[in-house]
């Protein structure tokens, strides 16, 4: 730990989106102004996505002290008080036993939004590359996969297979082209995930040494990273580390002076969910279209370019160091007993307190949404939360006391999926949850298999017109019936667990379907076929603003009179009622 | 810009697996990809027209007609979705009178519906040249279109 005293910004996509670039140049201006003896230094995201941006002050004397909701005139004060006066500022700090993040266990972001992830000195001397050096000088590819073996880490990217096992099928293949490749998967496509983003920018050396140690173990000595385009920063930043890793003998020929070679791309994704997928990936990196082909044989067998390949995620691969640093032994001590280690999860959606965090295995549901995340938001009621994405599925309140291991969640009929956790309360229809998902499938479906290209689309229009209030009742028979043989009959993951949204909903919530069905009603309020708005005589008190905000001028009135909205006008946008004062504006669904 | 493109045709010339970034560097040289320009990477690349397109149109990333002058982007995420990104698609319709995945007819704006910008936390956001504004409503989204850029 530097004793140097610091200010620290957490500057990652979301920060910057939340005005840390502002705060961060307001406190080097002061800083500098005043000749204060503290470097404004930018770290990347400590995963309290909820209180960004933040700024932690770190003193000479080693106490930290973290502050929430940062804004100009706030960083102002910090300057004044704490940098020049020595007293923080209490009322704006984060507490020091803050349960969102006192729950935690970081090992995966145990660097993220602590060093600079442009430096890798920083990462150096918090043991960076220590497992790499232990690893080349003195250990055989054969014992590093055995350690990994022993910590039991099963596959990050949703799937779950044991790591050390995939790595032990890339060791043992014959290469008939001489080469082997190690492949990183950071295209995560998953809507309501960024768990791979916030570790590329906060810890980008961490994956890329997961990646050499891997590359060492299986033979490999080339390798690509594949990032979605989506992720400019967290490319930029790989960018930076692949060049100090170069002027460092950390890639190249000779690495650490031993005979191991080893040389690293980036590969920017250009926009399609699929290539999530082992083979549409290779697919991609080749410059095909990337559509999945038939496994066997398997990429460890024959991948890119028909070499033996291995492939894993973002988060694997940012565990390996520590496997290897603490030994897989201890790292198997954490979790449960079929789930090993840690599991970082991106909390979103009606939450209280959102953003990245790591937990152990064998936590529950429960604790996740209520200790670490506060609850709901303004103290609504918890409905669901969905896992998982696209592949994932709704895991209803009632079983919120599931445990997060891969197979209490496959149970439930949720996967573990990447990390992806978005809460729901009762606003959210179910129904239109399911859409919102097939939608999504549908439209990223390849093509190449015919129930997964026609089947998803079949499926979307049978939703979408239940949310018009259009549905009949062998409506649902004919969605079970096309679920179950998209399954069957897609070759990939995509077509295999699209089906999952509706299936996990129509498990939980058949009640919400029926009701679109029967009574054309959607509780939630929230499909626009189905819900009308109007103005609540008592409460209206004639003050223009829902006539003002009204973008088809169907909410009008004169001052100090009640209003009218015209039912044949309003596109159902939601602006008055987000707009009016006095809640005097209704939204009714059904025969209400 | 015809000789930018001309380099990046010499530079990735035989390298393995060169047709994406072609791609995706000659759309960063023209913003978007021109008819010829895909026939040039046709020949230096030694595939068929139709393969490049192929690929091109594989892709969401790819787009055959210029760029508005600023690009936003309406992230339909699911937290965002839950969050209420549905109505910032009639604000950005109403205000800037084109449908997502459009040009606006001044050619101010590029409008696209993307999967998930990443930024769960701040949701709904959108991104307007690159730049992420997060926890909208409609009446902030539009406040951030009349300070960008001029509306039609």
């Amino acid at each position: 730990m530097s004793a140097r005293a610091e200010v620290a910004v957490g500057m990652s996509s979301c920060g910057i989106a939340a005005g840390a670039r502002v705060v961060f140049d307001s406190l080097q201006k002061d800083v500098a102004a005043r000749g204060l003896p503290f470097s404004v230094v930018a770290t990347g995201c400590i995963g309290a996505c909820h209180a960004e941006p933040l700024v932690e002050v770190r003193q000479a004397d080693g106490k930290t002290f973290l502050y929430g909701n940062v804004d100009e005139a706030r960083a102002h004060s910090i300057v004044e008080a704490h940098l020049v006066g020595g007293t923080p500022v209490g009322e704006m700090l984060v507490p020091a036993d803050y349960p969102y993040l006192a729950r935690q266990r970081r090992i995966v972001l145990s660097n993220c939004g602590v060093i600079d992830p442009e430096s890798i000195e920083q990462y150096i001397a918090h043991d960076g590359y220590a497992a790499l050096k232990k690893v080349l000088t003195g250990m055989t590819p054969e014992a590093v996969i055995e350690e990994v073996k022993t910590s039991g880490m099963r596959g990050r990217g949703g799937a779950g297979f044991p790591t050390g096992m995939k790595w032990a099928f890339a060791r043992e293949a014959k290469s008939a082209t001489g080469k082997k490749y190690v492949i990183c998967n950071a295209d995560e496509g998953d809507p309501g995930a960024f768990m791979d983003r916030s570790v590329l920018e906060g810890d980008p050396h961490a994956v890329l040494e997961g990646m050499l140690i891997c590359a060492f173990a299986v033979g490999a000595d080339e390798g690509y990273i594949y990032v979605r385009a989506e992720y400019p920063l967290a490319i930029k930043r790989l960018q930076i580390a692949l060049k100090q890793m170069e002027e460092r003998n950390l890639l190249g020929d000779g690495i650490l002076g031993t005979s191991f070679s080893f040389r690293l791309h980036i590969k920017e994704g250009a926009g399609a969910f699929v290539c999530g997928e082992e083979t549409a990936l290779m697919g991609s990196i080749e410059g095909k279209r990337g559509m999945p082909r038939l496994r066997p044989p398997f990429p460890a067998v024959r991948g890119l370019w028909d070499s033996p390949t291995n492939i894993n995620n973002v988060e694997t691969y940012a565990n390996i160091p520590s496997i290897l640093r603490m030994g897989g032994a201890r790292y198997a001590a954490i979790g449960t007993e079929k789930s090993k280690g840690t599991k970082v999860f991106a909390l979103a959606g009606k939450i209280k307190r959102g953003g990245m965090i790591e937990v152990p295995m064998g936590i529950s549901l429960r604790e996740i949404i209520f200790d670490i995340g506060g609850g709901i938001q303004g103290d609504g009621k918890f409905k669901a939360v969905q896992m998982g994405g696209p592949s994932g599925g709704c895991v209803p309140e009632s079983l919120a006391d599931v445990l997060i291991d891969y197979d209490s969640l496959a149970a439930s009929g949720a996967i573990m999926g990447s990390g992806g956790m978005v809460v729901m309360d009762e606003s959210t229809c179910m129904v239109d949850v399911a859409r919102y998902f097939l939608n999504f499938t549908q439209s990223e479906s390849c093509g190449k298999c015919t129930f997964c290209r026609i089947g998803t689309k079949r499926m979307l229009e049978i939703l979408t017109r239940i949310t018009e209030g259009k549905g009949v009742e062998e409506d649902i028979a004919e969605l079970e019936d096309l679920a179950a043989k998209v399954k069957v009959s897609s070759l990939c993951g995509l077509g295999q667990t699209a089906p999952n949204p509706v299936l996990t909903t129509l498990r939980y919530f058949r009640s919400e379907y029926d009701d679109h069905i029967r009574n054309k009603r959607c509780a939630a309020k929230k499909c626009k076929a189905l819900i009308r708005f109007s103005v609540i005589s008592g409460a209206c008190t004639g003050c223009m603003m829902c006539a003002k905000v009204c973008p088809t001028k169907a909410a009008r009135g004169e001052r100090k009179k009640v209003h009218t909205i015209d039912q044949d006008t309003c596109i159902r946008c939601g602006l008055c009622y987000e707009a009016c004062r006095f809640d005097a504006i209704g939204i009714t669904s059904g025969r209400e | 810009m015809e000789q930018a493109f001309q380099a990046l045709l010499g530079e990735w010339k035989g390298v393995k697996g060169n047709v994406i970034p072609l791609l995706q560097k000659t759309q960063d040289i023209f913003g978007y990809l021109p008819q010829d320009a895909m026939r040039e990477i046709a020949r230096v690349t030694g595939k068929a027209v139709s393969e490049i397109f192929g690929v091109a149109t594989f892709y969401a990333q790819f787009r055959f007609t210029p760029m508005g002058k600023h690009v936003m982007k309406v992230c339909h995420g699911t937290a965002c979705h839950v969050q209420g990104a549905d109505s910032l698609d009639t604000i950005v319709e109403q205000r800037l009178g084109v449908a997502p995945g459009n040009n606006t007819a001044d050619g101010e704006y590029t409008v696209e519906r993307v999967a998930c910008l990443g930024c769960c936390s701040l949701a709904p956001v959108v991104m307007i040249d690159g730049e992420v504004y997060g926890r909208l409503s409609g009446d902030k989204l539009g406040k951030i279109i009349k300070t960008v850029g001029s509306v039609t």
